[in-house]
């Protein structure tokens, strides 16, 4: 599904160059819950913007679903994100004026469907949240929970092939991050890729393979405990 | 893509700030009000110059006798002379682009001095001699009766065109003027026509106190022998006046042994110059109005845009999450423009209304007060000028939104997303 080989990305800031991601190469196959982690500065929300076709890359390549994602037009990358990619944010990044439904039709409007219909659609999208009941009201009068449920809702409207979440559960305390880690994986069994940006252990041992980056390149893969465990299991069960 | 999002979305956005939207828009409403408003007044100003001329032929000249001011085949420099009957057979003969000439005479007194007398009322009026050419050449409105024909001209017949004033003062007010007699000088005159003027305000009192007789009645009663005062002449349709009045000048100059290169022993006044100079007055004040007014209303496109750019600045954040989401760089260009189109179109509308409003108030107001006359005169806006202006307003929303829609796709949808 994704596919990262040589990828180099530097910015420059006035008279310096930051080398931040060097030679980064990582596949993540469809189905993957994945969560990336390492400490701040190491490169893991550049690879996140480069994932997410939000920033560009200088050297290697990128593969998405098996096409070549580089020398993109702005046209052309707001369409493969609007199809391809969905996203949660730590922030929840919702659009303050536009009440929860509308807010989970975003995408579709893009895509140009008329508003009776995605306004239908995102309903039973926030129905699966167990939002249905809040589909009127304005973010600003939803708990930090469900307004992350609201933008999730809203990554999944366009049915894409990857969600991208940005330190999804950052804003949120430890019980709400639980169900929210709980709710990636019902998605995950869908079908759907999810990679998750996180600096929480908890919340990376919820994943099924941890990716630490350090200075620009992958520093190890983990097999989480729990994916262990669960493989156990069913070893055992046999 | 109809859809009301759109519009809901620009509505929300400008009821973020009504304060400053207001303002924004009132700078555009401001513009456009003041061009309605100046067009207005300026046209007004217009109708009233030109309506105070009456239907007076444009393409029309005078002449009269001066001095002559060079010495010529024996005469002394100084020498009055006079036009008379021979001068009007020559012009008349001799100038082919000629449409109509009046030869004219004016009789005593109206200056102060009483002149026309019926029974015990008596008046002071001013006498004109004039040939039936003289209604084509400065037209009045004969309100019952006739003007001078012909025949009354060929006969020399003792009747009078008298003017409403003139009407007033010698007869009762529930008496019909017409076939009544009036003395002028001593001698009778029958009453044939009345008329009001076509002019307005003071220069109608005055032409209302008129009593035009046919010239050679005036000519033979005031004892002017073959003398003719002034001639006022209009050249054909398609022919400048000005053709006309060098002919004319020429053959009097010949004709009284005036010196070729004398210009200032015959005086005159040529109509169509001093109303080309008229329009082009008005065609500058128009100008005028024009700059003005699109200088206003640049001004407040200019706020427009930049009230724009203030809030696609606050907004950053807002377009960077829509691109993530797959906004492309168009539908975004879009959304501002139409917010810009949007908060001018309504603005200047109602502007282009309020300007409407208040000159047609003006209008109505100067036309209940009886005061629509002499300065001022039916201000009015020709309603394709106003579509215009529509027109140019929506173009200038759509360049008030470029600036700021350029910028506002300019930022990467990454770093939007990383403003706060």
């Amino acid at each position: 599904m994704i596919e990262l080989k040589g990828l180099h990305k530097s910015y420059i800031t006035g008279n310096n160059k930051l080398h931040v991601l060097k030679g980064l190469d990582l596949t993540i196959e469809q189905g993957e819950l994945v969560s990336v982690m390492g400490s701040s500065g190491s490169g893991k929300s550049t690879l996140l913007n480069v994932l997410g076709i939000l920033d560009s890359y200088d050297e290697g390549y990128y593969k998405l679903n098996n096409t070549l994602m580089s020398n993109l037009s702005e046209k052309k990358a707001a369409q493969y994100r609007n199809h391809m990619l969905g996203f949660v944010f730590q922030s929840f990044n919702l659009i303050s004026f536009k009440n929860a439904v509308e807010n989970v039709a975003l995408p579709l409007y893009y895509q140009g469907v008329n508003r009776k219909k995605r306004n239908k659609i995102a309903l039973e999208y926030l129905d699966r949240m167990g939002l249905k009941d809040w589909a009127e009201h304005m973010p600003n009068e939803m708990s930090g929970g469900q307004k992350q449920r609201v933008a999730i809702a809203r990554a999944m409207i366009s049915k894409p092939k990857v969600i991208l979440a940005d330190e999804p559960t950052g804003a949120l305390d430890s019980q709400t991050s639980l169900e929210v880690m709980d709710l990636f994986r019902e998605i995950n069994s869908t079908g759907i890729t999810i990679i998750i940006v996180t600096h929480e252990k908890d919340i990376s041992e919820k994943t099924d393979r941890i990716i630490h980056i350090k200075d620009g390149i992958i520093g190890s893969e983990i097999i989480s405990t729990r994916k262990i465990s669960e493989t156990i299991g069913s070893y055992r069960n046999q | 893509m109809i859809d009301t999002d759109k519009w809901k979305e620009i509505i929300i956005t400008l009821k973020q700030n009504k304060v400053r939207t207001f303002f924004t828009a009132f700078g555009v409403f401001w513009g456009i009000f003041m061009l309605i408003i100046m067009l207005g007044s300026g046209n007004g100003l217009q109708n009233a110059v030109f309506d105070n001329m009456g239907d007076f032929a444009t393409n029309s000249c005078f002449m009269w006798t001066q001095q002559t001011t060079i010495p010529y085949k024996g005469f002394p420099r100084g020498r009055f002379y006079r036009f008379n009957n021979g001068d009007t057979e020559a012009l008349l003969q001799n100038i082919p682009e000629l449409k109509d000439l009046s030869p004219r005479l004016q009789g005593f007194g109206g200056d102060g001095a009483n002149n026309a007398v019926r029974n015990e009322k008596t008046g002071a009026f001013t006498i004109f001699g004039d040939y039936p050419a003289w209604n084509r050449i400065d037209p009045i409105q004969v309100t019952s009766g006739r003007f001078i024909n012909d025949l009354d001209v060929k006969n020399r017949r003792k009747v009078v065109v008298i003017g409403k004033r003139v009407v007033e003062v010698l007869f009762d007010s529930e008496e019909d003027p017409l076939n009544q007699y009036i003395k002028i000088n001593g001698v009778y005159f029958k009453v044939v026509g009345v008329f009001k003027s076509k002019k307005n305000g003071q220069q109608a009192e005055r032409e209302e106190q008129n009593i035009h007789m046919p010239f050679t009645t005036l000519q033979r009663i005031y004892n002017f022998g073959e003398d003719v005062g002034w001639y006022a002449m209009t050249a054909k349709d398609n022919v400048p006046v000005d053709v006309v009045e060098e002919k004319a000048r020429a053959i009097l100059k010949v004709r009284h042994s005036i010196a070729p290169n004398d210009d200032r022993a015959v005086g005159g006044f040529n109509v169509a110059k001093e109303f080309k100079k008229m329009r082009g007055l008005f065609a500058g004040i128009n100008g005028l109005i024009w700059i003005v007014g699109i200088g206003t209303l640049m001004a407040g496109v200019i706020g427009v845009s930049n009230i724009m750019l203030v809030i696609v600045k606050e907004r950053t954040k807002e377009i960077g999450i829509q691109r993530a989401l797959g906004a492309t760089p168009m539908n975004v260009i879009i959304q501002i423009i139409n917010e810009a189109v949007f908060l001018t179109s309504i603005a200047g509308s109602l502007g282009l209304v309020a300007g409407f409003w208040l000159i047609e108030l003006i209008n109505f107001a100067l036309n209940s007060s009886g005061s629509n006359g002499e300065m001022f005169k039916n201000p009015e806006v020709d309603f394709r000028i106003a579509i215009s202006a529509l027109v140019i307003l929506i173009f200038s929303g759509v360049f008030a939104g470029l600036i700021p829609a350029k910028r506002a796709v300019s930022i990467k949808p990454i770093d939007a997303l990383r403003t706060e």
